[in-house]
């Protein structure tokens, strides 16, 4: 993992200092609020609905037990006992009183953490893949290079006043668990001639004109990468448009003036941007990957895993669903579900978040992941200790066995918290999963996500959602409309809106009807909703949500 | 088209340091109850408390008028957003639920 360098803690613990002053001075009345405002937001705090909300980076999801036991206590002692997971890999406090955010910001600092960029129209937290170092088929670790980009990226001069605010995300994967085609730069890892490099996509975004990311280049050696995209954003910086925030991220500029267009000024920006780079970048990737070195497996990691999954059912049933394959044998990557039937999707308690901390440390080579899809990792987890590690799991509600399936939703805050939303998300998640849970169809339906978003700006990211929901306020009462066939994995796709919304009370059955019609439609249980959506299409899916007598009310909204 | 008949609405914000939902009330106070806010039914004396109220910085943040109606214990609001806000998240009991 990662240490903080010298450089790293003074900037930190400086920025710390300069807030600290700046909420002074806020509430001493010398900074008004339009003064204040982007100060805060620069260090990621947000007023929402009913409390202020302390955004925190969590670099490429990758923590160790140290940093996890500081969130919790963070959780507790300034705020109400929990911490929100967020789908770009992030930590919400929900509660945050304005003069306690300085001594947040310091125990963060305490533990090489901050909430710097997490707001704001800058370069974001950057994310990658939440299994990386640890899948089995894995081209390359993306976080060193990701750790590269947070050192680049974080107060880069040139960058700090962008158009509008810009995500980057990283595999190393073929499978692509990082979304990246819905990013405004995706880097995908790759080989090449013996070579590690990347493909750039670019032009990505989810929100109110939802695109898939465009190609801008095949490969990019791992040598031309931080002046290659210094060169995007720099393009970007000039070209993208300022006179409307709806038309100022990146896919916008690359669909009004082409990906040609585009890649022609890149290329004609790099050479000039290649010659300031010295190569301390190299030198500096290198460092940084060594801190990325895989950690000493051991030799002996199976033991009796598979016996007691012959022996106990409750056991093989969550190892199925919730273990992912390691690259080494005698290992599995654990996924943690942060979505037990009814909680709230991505949140953890303190006591929670201590447990997966000790069971990390103990267990599994102390690392853990948090997941874009709101869930905990213990990526290198020797399949010996995984019987514990389930029956402590148990012991505090966190061994739910849905990882993949219909109550694995994600769902961002929605109207519950967020002052953007205009519908609520978590309580239809809750829903969703307490009527699937009730009627026992979840392993039945198998693989499926579900994706909730309480506004159009889709941080539930439900455009890529195999279901899809998106909130909206019609004429003063809530709304979801829902889209279909939505994919974020290496061949995304922008799902297709079904037809006219449903009413907060209407959801939860729509949905029901669309996962029946699936199971009376699909081939056999081989054949997951999504490809059953590939090879139906929508309409006998539309047939099952809008021709029915019951659904007349729900269709009276036409909107 | 002849204009809108103006329609009642509270002065409602957050409160700088906590953060919390408040209302003006009719002492031109801040109250954490929207049944004690003052509602106001004509659109002089709204946009004067807006002013006002933007002039306190120093006590709340992005003050606004809501839409709102007489309740039989005060003003109501008539939009679900503005309800939430009277009450706190769905998910748990915290914010101006906790504890009641």
């Amino acid at each position: 993992m990662y240490r903080y360098s010298e450089f790293d803690e003074s900037f930190v613990r400086s920025r710390v200092a300069q807030f600290r002053a700046q909420v002074e001075r806020r509430i001493d009345g010398s900074l008004t609020e339009d003064e204040f405002k982007p100060l805060r937001l620069m260090n990621g705090l947000y007023l929402q609905l009913h409390a202020y909300m302390l955004r925190v980076a969590i670099p490429y999801g990758t923590l160790d037990s140290r940093q996890m036991r500081q969130l919790a206590l963070i959780a507790d002692r300034w705020d109400k006992g929990y911490g929100h997971f967020t789908t770009r890999q992030n930590i919400q406090f929900n509660w945050p009183k304005l003069a306690d955010v300085p001594d947040m910001l310091e125990a963060l600092a305490d533990v090489g953490m901050h909430a710097i960029q997490t707001s704001g129209n800058t370069i974001r937290n950057v994310t990658a893949d939440h299994f990386a170092g640890a899948a089995a088929g894995e081209v390359a670790d993306p976080r060193p290079v990701a750790e590269l980009i947070r050192q680049w990226s974080t107060d880069h001069p040139e960058f700090q006043f962008l158009p509008r605010k810009f995500k980057v995300a990283v595999t190393g994967h073929p499978d692509d668990r990082a979304v990246t085609a819905a990013h405004d730069i995706g880097l995908r890892l790759v080989e090449r001639d013996g070579q590690i490099g990347a493909t750039v996509l670019a032009g990505g975004g989810l929100g109110r004109t939802p695109m898939i990311g465009k190609v801008l280049a095949d490969f990019v050696p791992l040598a031309d990468l931080l002046p290659y995209l210094e060169a995007v954003v720099a393009v970007y910086n000039l070209l993208g448009r300022r006179d409307n925030k709806y038309k100022a991220r990146i896919k916008i500029t690359v669909h009004e003036n082409g990906i040609e267009e585009i890649r022609a000024q890149v290329e004609a920006e790099f050479v000039d941007r290649k010659r300031l780079f010295s190569g301390v970048d190299q030198a500096m990737l290198a460092a940084i990957t060594t801190q990325f070195a895989p950690p000493a497996f051991e030799a002996e990691a199976e033991g009796d895993y598979e016996t007691w999954r012959a022996v106990d059912p409750v056991f093989r049933a969550f190892t199925d669903t919730n273990v992912t394959p390691h690259r080494q044998p005698g290992y599995a990557i654990l996924t943690v579900s942060l979505k037990a039937h009814g909680a709230t999707p991505g949140d953890a308690t303190s006591d929670q978040m201590r447990l997966l901390a000790d069971l990390a440390e103990r267990y599994a080579h102390d690392e853990l992941r948090i997941s874009h899809e709101q869930n905990v990792i213990l990526p290198h987890l020797p399949k010996r200790h995984l019987k514990a590690v389930h029956d402590a799991l148990l012991a505090a509600g966190l061994a739910t066995a849905n990882v993949g399936l219909v109550s694995d939703i994600i769902a961002c805050p929605g109207m519950d918290y967020c002052a953007l939303a205009t519908a609520r998300s978590i309580p239809v998640a809750q829903g969703i999963a307490l009527r699937f849970e009730e009627l026992r169809l979840e392993h039945e339906i198998g693989p499926l996500k579900i994706k909730i978003s309480g506004c159009i700006n889709a941080c539930g990211h439900h455009h890529v959602g195999h279901i899809g929901i998106l909130g909206l306020d019609r004429a003063g009462v809530e709304n979801y409309q829902i889209t279909l066939g939505g994919d974020g994995g290496p061949d995304a796709v922008i799902g297709e809106r079904t037809g006219p919304g449903f009413a907060y009370d209407q959801i939860i059955p729509a949905v029901e009807r669309i996962l029946r019609a699936y199971l009376a439609l699909r081939e056999g249980p081989g054949e997951t909703f999504l490809d059953a959506y590939r090879r139906l299409g929508m309409e006998p899916f539309k047939a099952a949500l809008y021709d029915t007598e019951e659904t007349d009310g729900a269709r009276a909204d036409a909107a | 088209m002849p204009p809108r008949p103006f329609t009642p609405k509270v002065l409602t914000a957050n409160a700088l340091l906590e953060g919390d939902v408040v209302w003006l009330d009719a002492d031109g106070e801040w109250t954490r109850r929207m049944e004690e806010a003052a509602l106001i039914e004509d659109e002089a004396s709204a946009e004067l408390h807006l002013l006002d109220a933007h002039a306190r910085a120093h006590e709340v943040v992005g003050p606004y008028l809501a839409e709102a109606r007489r309740g039989s214990h005060g003003p109501e609001p008539t939009h679900f957003r503005e309800a939430f806000r009277t009450r706190g998240p769905s998910n748990y009991p915290h914010g101006k639920q906790e504890g009641q």
